[in-house]
């Protein structure tokens, strides 16, 4: 036993003998983790959601969270001398004073960007390829819900510095509020400590941004990840591949190594970005004051496509009985996303029940076996990009030269249109992906190599697949139609009629598909 | 309700195909020095960053191509961390794929459902633990249980009530009442009807007794744009047409979808733009929505002139500025 050994042991023993810990440990470091390149979108939002906190708490030590005024009579020339709240100066101060405090505040702001990117990028792996289903409905909402705290958090970071731009957000936010009927007026005055911009809300959601929403992310990442651990990560179908079990690296050391890595090119990633590319320049806008506005503003990306729905409402207001309801606020900023966030979290038990699978689920679909789902996929990206577009219109039209009530009316028209239209296309590919799946099984694979009969005739060479491979195309199910009948065994009409229909129609929509090759196919190919 | 396939058998998948590191001695020499260069080039960073933040001082600029002048402190600082963490990362991730073992193993899944033994065992504990509780035979028991629950909720929501004050009218009123001058801001100056040319536009604060200490909330619903056109290009009712003077108007600059500040007017077509949501108001036409999500005019100010020539309100808006709200009374 070398030195190290004894010590390390020495460690193991005293920590075992308390906690008695070995066997649990043993088991979790000997946990397997599947491989494959998407796997890594989910780690993406974790490593960015810990530089977020070592970052955020980095300018937490500099930043005043106060709506106070103070005359500026830092470093940067043009803002001196000027009127404007602490958070601002400080945060000026931060940026020019502080050494290494504009590149922190630039990874904050990278990190931020990149965490929700990632977000949707691993919700849109995990919807694509079915992962959300049985067992793992829970971790889906969970997920949903980091989603739409990401939203908000990020909202409220950019909101903190409390520049022009933020400040124009903030007065949207609050527009927001005051449209909800009966106590909008009310909760808008209690957030902002009177009447807008009020001297509360910079300090309140300073405390909501650091401490509470972080303290929730954090909990709810640690339940999200403690599932993906006692659940085992789902896998993609191949070879030696099942439902029972899980193919990949042991935590140790080749995942722990590669992960741990990973979070450190990630960080360096972001870190170089920050150094490079600037983002959200606050002393180029100036101080908050709700008399100005720059043009061309635009909130972050994740932002952006709630704002494009706002701004392409129609301007519907109701005025009755000496009260005002904003429909062209209330739809686009609370109604649409609402339904949007909840078909989202409620979506693993809509396909259950339009499949009538109840079954666990640790193999993963390839997206064009299931066009059903592949194409409500694609069309929830059309509504959200059209929207986005919209959300820029402004700069899209300045720098395209293009005209802003065409491309207003391109999105008004588009939203309703465009989505279908992406479900139709998105189904049929899936569909010749399919069948292109069954030729390549059937006839091998073009090999480009023509062949001059004896009679004449050209004909293409093929070759047969690899064994691997055809085991791929041919590994998936294809669930046939639920078989609902509207009358019961002794030919009473059997109640919910119309639940039953819908059931019956939407069961076979998601049941079209090219039929497989089936093992009488295979067999006579062989014979050939 | 599948045509399931037979699992094939795992014979047809291929063997472990070995890497160059593990069968030649010189690649495995090589992916460790490899690594080695990549530790080397991390530290190599954290230098970089150490130098930068103690000698390298605030003002010294360089020039890159593409990227213009860039603050050298910032720059090193940032390239040194950005090296320091990537190569870190980079070396174990070459480590783990050249050298430690990269053979697949497989463990086995269980199925999440307990056993009915457990279940039953869960079903009858509850049961228990309820009955020994007593919480279904004792009724006045439940019954307070779910008052006291009730009220208990209310507090919470209460001890926030002192978040801000009540709305009262605040939405409803402005700082601009009859006689009150028009300022110029900035500037605070009062202005002459004839100061402001044909197409001039000027932003105007109410004279108000601390013209330099206006808290923010006023500037959110004080806000008046003045725009002076041609006589003859208004379209206007007369009841309208009398709240301007000389050619000159004045609307509410908050805008009435979500209280942007409307600042962009396009003289060639006199049209009013909010660069928030694109709003498009009409001045001839009082500001009337002619494109865009606002659902009201902006507030039209009813302005005069004092007896020295200085433009004042003829009246307060007749009308609350700014987005709409529940208590907006709108007829």
């Amino acid at each position: 036993m070398t030195p190290v050994e004894k010590t390390i042991g020495k460690v193991a023993n005293f920590a075992d003998e308390r906690l008695g810990a070995a066997g649990w440990v043993k088991k979790s470091l000997n946990k397997v983790f599947p491989d494959h390149w998407s796997f890594m979108l989910g780690e993406v939002c974790m490593y960015s959601f810990v530089i977020l906190l070592l970052s955020g708490t980095f300018l937490t030590f500099w930043f005043d969270p106060s709506q106070r005024d103070v005359i500026y009579n830092g470093v940067y020339e043009p803002l001196k001398g000027l009127k404007m709240s602490a958070a601002y100066a400080s945060t000026l101060d931060i940026s020019f004073e502080v050494r290494g405090g504009l590149l922190m505040r630039q990874i904050h702001h990278w990190a931020a960007n990149i965490f929700m990117a990632a977000i949707v990028a691993h919700l849109l792996r995990v919807f694509f390829t079915g992962a959300f289903r049985k067992p793992r409905e829970f971790n889906w909402i969970l997920g949903i819900l980091l989603l739409t705290l990401g939203l908000v958090e990020g909202l409220f970071g950019y909101s903190l510095p409390d520049d022009l731009l933020s400040g124009t957000g903030l007065r949207i936010t609050s527009a927001i509020i005051q449209a909800l009927p009966v106590v909008g007026t009310y909760i808008s005055f209690f957030l902002f400590g009177g009447a807008f911009p009020g001297t509360g809300f910079i300090p309140r959601i300073f405390t909501l941004h650091i401490l509470i929403i972080p303290g929730i992310f954090l909990a709810v990442i640690t339940i999200h990840v403690m599932l993906v651990w006692y659940q085992k990560h789902t896998q993609f179908p191949g070879v030696g591949r099942t439902e029972k079990n899980v193919v990949g690296h042991p935590i140790l050391p080749v995942y722990m190594a590669k992960a741990g890595g990973f979070f450190f090119v990630v960080f360096g990633v972001i870190a170089f970005l920050s150094a490079v590319a600037s983002i959200n320049p606050i002393w180029l806008y100036g101080p908050y004051t709700p008399g100005q506005i720059s043009a061309g503003s635009q909130p972050d990306w994740y932002m952006g496509w709630l704002d494009g729905l706002v701004r392409m409402a129609p301007p519907l207001e109701t005025h009755a009985f000496g009260h005002t309801v904003s429909w062209n606020i209330l739809i686009p900023a609370l109604i649409v996303p609402g339904i949007v966030f909840t078909g989202m979290a409620l979506y693993p038990f809509i396909e259950s029940w339009i499949t009538g699978d109840k079954r666990e689920h640790h193999l993963l679909d390839r997206p064009r076996n299931v066009p059903n789902r592949t194409a409500l996929g694609v069309m929830s990206i059309t509504f959200v990009m059209v929207a986005l577009i919209n959300g820029g219109n402004d700069i899209l039209a300045t720098n395209f030269h293009l005209s802003i009530n065409q491309i207003m009316w391109f999105s008004r028209i588009g939203i309703f249109v465009l989505p279908p239209i992406a479900f139709v296309i998105t189904k049929r590919l899936c569909l010749s992906l399919q069948r292109a799946d069954r030729d390549l099984l059937l006839h091998g694979s073009e090999t480009g190599r023509l062949l001059r009969l004896p009679h004449g005739e050209f004909v293409e060479v093929h070759e047969p697949i690899s064994a691997e491979k055809a085991f791929l195309l041919q590994s998936h199910e294809q669930p046939l139609a639920l078989e609902i009948s509207e009358v019961d065994s002794r030919g009473v009409r059997r109640p919910g009629a119309l639940k039953n229909k819908v059931q019956r129609r939407l069961s076979k929509a998601h049941a079209v598909s090219v039929p497989k090759v089936s093992e009488q196919e295979l067999k006579e190919i062989e014979h050939h | 309700m599948s045509n399931e396939l037979v699992p094939m058998d795992d014979s047809i998948a291929p063997a472990h195909a070995p890497r160059s590191t593990d069968i030649n001695p010189k690649a495995e020499k090589r992916a460790e020095q490899q690594i080695a260069i990549l530790f080397g080039l991390s530290g190599l960073g954290s230098l970089l960053l150490i130098y930068s933040y103690v000698f390298v001082t605030k003002d010294v600029f360089i020039f890159i191509p593409v990227m213009g002048n860039q603050n050298a402190q910032q720059l090193g600082i940032g390239i040194g961390m950005a090296m320091s963490l990537f190569f870190l990362g980079m070396a174990a991730i070459h480590w783990a794929k050249t050298l430690m073992s990269d053979v697949e193993v497989v463990n086995h899944r269980h199925e999440f459902r307990s056993s009915d033994e457990d279940r039953d065992a869960f079903v009858k504990t509850v049961k228990t633990g309820a009955a020994a509780a007593g919480l279904g035979r004792r009724k006045l028991i439940k019954r307070s249980l779910g008052a006291a629950i009730g009220l208990f909720a209310l507090p919470p929501v209460l001890l926030l009530r002192d978040l801000g004050p009540l709305p009262k009218k605040q939405l409803e009123t402005t700082n601009w009442k009859a006689g009150t001058r028009l300022l110029t801001d900035p500037g605070n100056r009062p202005i002459l009807a004839s100061d402001l040319e044909v197409g001039a536009v000027v932003q105007v604060l109410p004279a108000v007794e601390h013209e330099d200490e206006r808290p923010l909330s006023d500037i959110a619903k004080d806000p008046v744009l003045l725009i002076r056109l041609r006589e003859q290009d208004f379209q206007l009712n007369p009841e309208k047409l009398a709240m301007t003077h000389d050619g000159i108007i004045a609307f509410s600059k908050i805008c009435s979808h979500m209280g942007c500040a409307v600042a962009l007017y396009e003289q060639q077509t006199k049209h009013l733009l909010c660069p928030c949501h694109q709003s498009t108001f009409d001045v001839p036409r009082g500001a009337k929505v002619i494109f865009g999500p606002a659902a009201r005019p902006l507030p039209q100010l009813d302005i005069t002139v004092d007896a020295e020539g200085y433009l004042i309100a003829r009246a307060a808006f007749s009308e609350p500025v700014g987005p709409s709200f529940w208590e907006r009374n709108s007829q």
